[in-house]
């Protein structure tokens, strides 16, 4: 072939090719370079928990990992201290798991009842899309701004003495399950998305009314999701500091809450706390309180991460289908349920059809339209 | 379908009771009750907003009412000082910072976060991306108090490390707040970014192929331009979440509200400046605990303005492919 053609043909071809190359290569240390981070962060703040005496050499691995556990067992089972060898984060890691349990008994049920709404009810028009407009728009408003909300709105009670949560542990978690609200709300929203409508369509035709539709077949098939998105959710609440200072979240509180009327704080908040302190000591203790953090938070985030794969869905749609013939909502829905989620999400050997004596339902009144 | 002759549609009996599942009184109630129910949960989202909106001028009105001055002096004051005599509002420093941040984070996140989703994309194998996608996701989990301590102990340390006899770093400076909030919002551009450019049809880079383009020129020629305006809109919601960022810059920058170009010093926040009043003594109800409120009231307009432009920019700039 000739140069001519090769030019004609393939125009600046080495050149192309080397740009191509040098692009791949510059994109692949992008990408690593995320997780360059991850790990030197990660090296980082063990090597600062490791810090504090006794001080094995580096490479007496079994040593350290002794040194490691006797550190963060003894910082988990001690509270605040001027005293670095004895300051901990008892009370923080106990606030902590408080708001996450009052989240989530305060955000799944509103989110997800926010969620259902918005997909399953809603009529499609400017109400229904306001308040999606709404939900997107205050899925990016900052966490500081949610902590002024529940400063006036829960603390504060505009005012109202009677109705004021104070330093309350209450006022901590309502703050925080409105920050985690839209959050919860999206991932319902679009894990019932990814229920086939052809569910719902046999169902119906079945007899079953709107919320029978939804209760036995969408909601069950929709779960791994939501639980996914849910779980994220939570972990975003656990590892939130700057609302917690807003709504009171005590700078050194000696004993942990024992219940949500207590003044509380929170373990990112008492880490915050001791890496502001001037003496070095502490800061090794701070870095002890992120490996817990961060221990909590890479669990939870595996946990959802797993649910999300293949066998992660089947694995929660079996625990879901057992929890249904455990009377998950009532044993008259278990006999309704019986056909269709578990044929449609996994064939349990305890399915049966449905009912075969088959009845007209319009003369039992109030089927839906 | 077995089904027994008795059971015409005009039987003059009602069906035994257990042939139909689907009706007792608690169920029906359920039907009546459970609408309403949800539309409630809806609700508050909505009256959250509201409330934000409510709450902040409000209190922002109060605080112009208590503390005496304009709006102008307020937004085009460059002098930051509740407690100098007479007190001083000016915004434009806590702007100043905040632009400092954004700015500087996004000179990071921006190009890496763009150049990753390209990889991620176009070039990753199938195993390497299964690999990198949970890595980057588990990234974008960290809590920004950790990214605010590392600053602390690892990116000013450095810095001081390798600049400090020539150039004099402050302990509380811009750049290691640029540095870790940029890292922070990588992941936030790469996801948002790769999940449109994935959703390039696949015959626009096939036509790009026959016709004799390299991989390279099919990346950024024709995927990019694709995808053009998700990714923009990804820029968009990852500086908004760098202006909104709180404890990282707390810690790393700071809270000295000053109008500096040297970013080896220290800068305040509008979100640093809202925590530090809060922290601080300010009686609640006076000129200087008010001006929280203002400044709250100032960060969410911003942000909000920015979120609303990338949702605009995403659902009218979007290229359809049908």
């Amino acid at each position: 072939m000739s140069r001519a053609s090769d030019a004609l043909y393939r125009p600046r071809r080495g050149l192309r090719r080397a740009l191509g190359a040098g692009f791949a290569g510059l994109c692949l240390a992008a990408t690593l370079s995320g997780v360059v981070v991850l790990v030197v962060l990660l090296g980082a703040v063990l090597v600062k928990a490791l810090a504090l005496p006794p001080n094995p050499p580096w490479f007496a691995v079994g040593e350290q990992l002794r040194e490691l556990a006797a550190f963060l067992s003894r910082i988990a089972s001690s509270t605040n201290s001027p005293n670095p060898e004895l300051a901990g984060f008892k009370a923080g890691i106990i606030g902590s798991l408080w708001l996450l349990l009052l989240v989530a008994l305060i955000a799944i049920p509103v989110g997800v009842g926010a969620g259902l709404y918005l997909e399953e009810y809603a009529p499609a028009g400017r109400l229904r899309r306001a308040i999606q407009t709404n939900i997107a728009n205050l899925a990016g408003v900052p966490s500081i701004v949610y902590g002024i909300l529940g400063l006036v709105v829960f603390s504060r009670a505009f005012g109202f003495q009677a109705l004021a949560l104070g330093k309350m542990l209450w006022a901590g978690a309502l703050t925080l399950s409105l920050l985690v609200l839209p959050i919860v709300v999206i991932a319902t929203q679009e894990a019932l998305r990814a229920v086939p409508p052809s569910l719902r369509q046999a169902a119906l035709a079945l007899g079953a009314t709107r919320w029978q539709v939804i209760r036995d077949h969408v909601l069950p098939s929709a779960l791994p999701g939501i639980l996914t998105g849910t779980i994220l959710a939570l972990s975003r609440a656990i590892g939130e500091t700057a609302p917690l200072l807003m709504v009171g979240a005590a700078n050194s509180i000696l004993f942990p809450p024992s219940g949500p009327s207590d003044y509380y704080t929170a373990l990112p908040v008492e880490i915050y706390n001791f890496a502001t302190l001037p003496r070095e000591e502490f800061r090794s203790v701070a870095a002890g309180g992120i490996l817990i953090l961060l221990g909590i938070l890479l669990s939870m985030n595996a946990v959802a991460i797993f649910l999300r794969t293949p066998t992660g869905q089947r694995a929660a749609s079996r625990a879901i289908a057992q929890l249904g013939r455990l009377g998950w909502s009532g044993r008259r829905a278990g006999r309704s349920r019986t056909g269709l989620a578990s044929a449609v999400v996994v064939p349990g050997p305890g399915a049966s059809g449905p009912d075969s004596e088959v009845a007209q339902p319009t003369d039992q009144g109030g089927a839906e339209s | 379908m077995t089904q027994s002759p008795q059971t015409t549609p005009i039987s003059p009996e009602p069906p035994p009771r257990r042939s139909w599942a689907g009706r007792s009184r608690l169920q029906s109630a359920q039907e009546f009750v459970v609408p309403p129910l949800i539309f409630v949960c809806a609700l508050i989202t909505v009256l959250t907003t509201v409330g934000i909106v409510f709450v902040l001028g409000l209190e922002t009105v109060r605080f112009f009412r208590v503390a005496g001055i304009g709006l102008f002096e307020f937004l085009g004051g460059a002098t930051l000082n509740p407690k100098a005599d007479p007190p001083r509002y000016g915004i434009l420093p806590l702007l100043w910072g905040t632009f400092v941040i954004a700015f500087g984070s996004s000179l990071i996140a921006l190009p890496i976060g763009l150049l990753s989703a390209i990889f991620l994309s176009e070039y990753a194998p199938r195993g390497l991306r299964a690999v990198l996608k949970p890595a980057l996701e588990l990234l974008a989990g960290i809590p920004t108090i950790v990214y605010g301590y590392l600053a602390l102990l690892l990116v000013t340390p450095v810095l001081k490390a390798v600049l400090e006899p020539a150039i004099r770093v402050e302990f509380y400076n811009a750049l290691s707040a640029c540095i870790v909030v940029g890292v922070m919002i990588i992941p936030m551009v790469s996801s948002l970014s790769e999940d449109v450019l994935s959703a390039v049809p696949r015959g626009l880079r096939e036509a790009a192929y026959g016709l004799g383009a390299t991989k390279f020129e099919v990346a950024t020629r024709v995927v990019l331009p694709a995808g053009l305006s998700g990714v923009l809109a990804s820029f968009l919601l990852a500086i908004s979440r760098a202006v909104g960022e709180t404890m990282a810059v707390l810690l790393a920058a700071g809270v000295k509200p000053q109008i500096v170009l040297n970013p080896l010093r220290s800068v305040e926040t509008m979100t640093a400046y809202i925590v530090n009043v809060m922290k601080g003594e300010a009686a609640v109800g006076s000129a200087e605990h008010l001006s929280l409120y203002a400044v709250g009231m100032a960060l969410f307009a911003i942000t909000l303005a920015m979120n609303i432009v990338s949702g605009i920019i995403l659902k009218h700039f979007r290229e359809e492919y049908e």
